[in-house]
């Protein structure tokens, strides 16, 4: 059957159920936190319809300044550990036999489909004095004597790390299993080593989809809102657990909503940047 | 020498992988209720807590019936959409494949507090079903993206022969694209499942003071101090998820699933 443009209203039938759900449970409530991010907050949690700026003017502070600072740098960290790791990886997983790489990705998935507070959780146990890694390292005699390895930089790394990495392998799966071996082969027939290989041939031919990558996980790590409060110390809170704990704790539903309205700005920003120097860089 | 580099490098991804499950496991069957590990005596006490401890029971419960329902919702709600994009021209139609994707791809805490804010307002907030349209519209990505791929792999001839021969619309529908299109149906609602298991952060959001969700009675549970009823709830999860992914690379092509080409052309 040929695709065909709607002939009569009837035709749009299918449509009517998903764009109704989408439009009531994801435009409205969309638009609802911004209208919520401009109210004006009342004591006890609640909160009456205005038109204010003061939720955006608390932005205007050192405090807020640094909390948005350290959420970009970790999770431009976060991206960048990522891709380095996955790259590699994607590449050789793609070479090996279809059992194999469905074995992988079974556990890929399995790993990706945890919740943050079931990995927090994980990592706590892992960085912990009484049952943690160091035990291991304490038995082998390499260490004295136990300790925590958390609350830590390192531990919130570590940890958002894990949580992106099976993300980044499926974000760069479908490209890197579409890549034209010939590629590789053609500069092995020419005497290339296969690292000389990989590196003069798969990674710039693989230039816009790492990009393209570095966003994709940058923007999963701006969302991890429970592993920094898990695993690190309050100064290792980024905007996704800022977020949350105004909402939830505090009770300042405008607050949060405005921080979220930031956040979904930032995120877009970043992404169109990336894309026009992207653009840019191809043109020169 | 690159083949032994490259074990190395895979060895080790496995094992960071790997490790934080392996001490959880560990963990899990501690006789007592101690956070050790090597674990002190073995016992699987824990994992029977999850079944029969009310708490962690009505949780279980809770999370199942949500993932159930919440699934079916959001395929219900990606497969005409799917099907009317690959049936129909109508380029605005379009917006509504982004609007079906855009909950999965910003960061969860805005559709949880865009979704708080709407139950809020509507005067909804904390009743269970809630917590289904939430979760069906956040995953509504997952059979989405699926439906759509299956569609594309539907060879219009097929549907085009069944016109010829006098079949309307909805004959084709249930004879020929059905059958086709069931296995992405399926992996949608599978990975949607599985996710919405696990999901925390718009499940508390919207029912976080009216029901626990296994993930947020963990979450509780880790703020009171520790039990290693977590630990086996853990590797539960864990454990369901591998068994689910398992089955749908069983009964279809995973690798395709995930955007490589059918495994006739490799």
């Amino acid at each position: 059957m040929r695709r065909e443009a709607p002939q009569k209203l009837g035709d749009y039938g299918p449509l009517f159920f998903p764009a109704m759900m989408l439009i009531v449970f994801f435009v409205v409530p969309f638009a609802t936190m911004i209208a919520v991010s401009f109210f004006q907050r009342q004591q006890g949690g609640f909160y009456v319809p205005a038109f204010e700026l003061a939720n955006y003017q608390r932005f205007l502070s050192l405090f807020f300044a640094n909390v948005l600072g350290f959420s970009l740098m970790l999770a431009v960290t976060v991206a960048i550990c990522c891709v380095v790791l996955a790259v590699p990886f994607t590449y050789l997983l793609t070479r090996m036999a279809r059992k194999v790489q469905i074995v992988w990705l079974v556990a890929l998935l399995s790993v990706l489909s945890l919740s943050e507070v079931i990995i927090g959780f994980a990592w706590s146990t892992l960085f912990s004095r009484t049952a943690g890694i160091t035990n291991l390292l304490v038995m082998a005699g390499i260490m004295s004597e136990a300790k925590a390895l958390l609350p830590s930089f390192g531990a919130v790394l570590t940890g958002m790390v894990y949580q992106a990495f099976p993300y980044t392998v499926l974000v760069l799966y479908p490209a890197l299993v579409r890549l034209d071996p010939t590629l590789t082969e053609a500069a092995r027939t020419l005497g290339a080593s296969p690292v000389k290989a990989f590196f003069t041939v798969v990674i710039p031919a693989l230039r816009n989809t790492i990009t393209a990558t570095l966003i994709m996980v940058f923007i999963f790590a701006l969302g991890s809102y429970l592993l920094p409060q898990l695993l690190g110390r309050p100064q290792h809170w980024t905007l996704s657990v800022l977020i949350t704990d105004q909402a939830i704790y505090q009770s300042n539903m405008p607050f949060a909503a405005a921080m979220a309205v930031f956040l979904v700005l930032v995120t877009l920003g970043l992404v169109a940047l990336t894309v026009l120097a992207g653009r840019k860089g191809d043109a020169a | 020498m690159t083949g032994a580099l490259s074990k190395v490098y895979f060895f080790l991804i496995g094992l960071f992988l790997a490790l934080p499950m392996i001490v959880v496991a560990g963990v899990s069957v501690n006789e007592k209720q101690t956070l050790a590990f090597p674990p002190k005596g073995f016992s699987l006490s824990w994992y029977g807590e999850i079944f029969l401890n009310p708490e962690w029971r009505n949780a279980l419960f809770a999370s199942l019936t949500l993932a159930i329902l919440s699934a079916a919702l959001a395929v219900a709600i990606a497969l005409p959409l799917a099907w009317f994009l690959w049936r129909r021209i109508a380029p605005w139609a379009n917006i509504f494949q982004l609007l079906g994707i855009a909950p999965f791809t910003l960061p969860p805490v805005i559709t949880a507090l865009g979704l708080l804010t709407f139950w809020a307002t509507t005067g909804f907030y904390g009743q269970p079903w809630t917590a289904v349209v939430s979760h069906a519209i956040f995953f509504v990505t997952l059979p989405l993206v699926t439906l759509s791929l299956g569609f594309t792999a539907i060879d219009r001839s097929l549907v085009e022969a069944a016109a010829t021969m006098g079949a309307d619309d909805k004959t084709i529908f249930r004879t020929v694209v059905l059958p086709l299109i069931l296995p992405y149906i399926v992996s949608g609602y599978a990975f949607a499942f599985v996710l919405s298991l696990n999901e925390y952060i718009v499940a508390y959001m919207t029912v976080g003071f009216t029901m626990e969700t296994l993930p947020i009675k963990i979450f509780n549970a880790l703020r009171y101090g520790y039990t290693p009823t977590m630990a086996s709830v853990t590797i539960l999860f864990v454990v369901t998820a591998a068994v689910i992914f398992s089955l749908v690379a069983r009964f279809g092509d995973l690798p395709k699933l995930l955007g490589a080409m059918s495994s006739d052309d490799t």
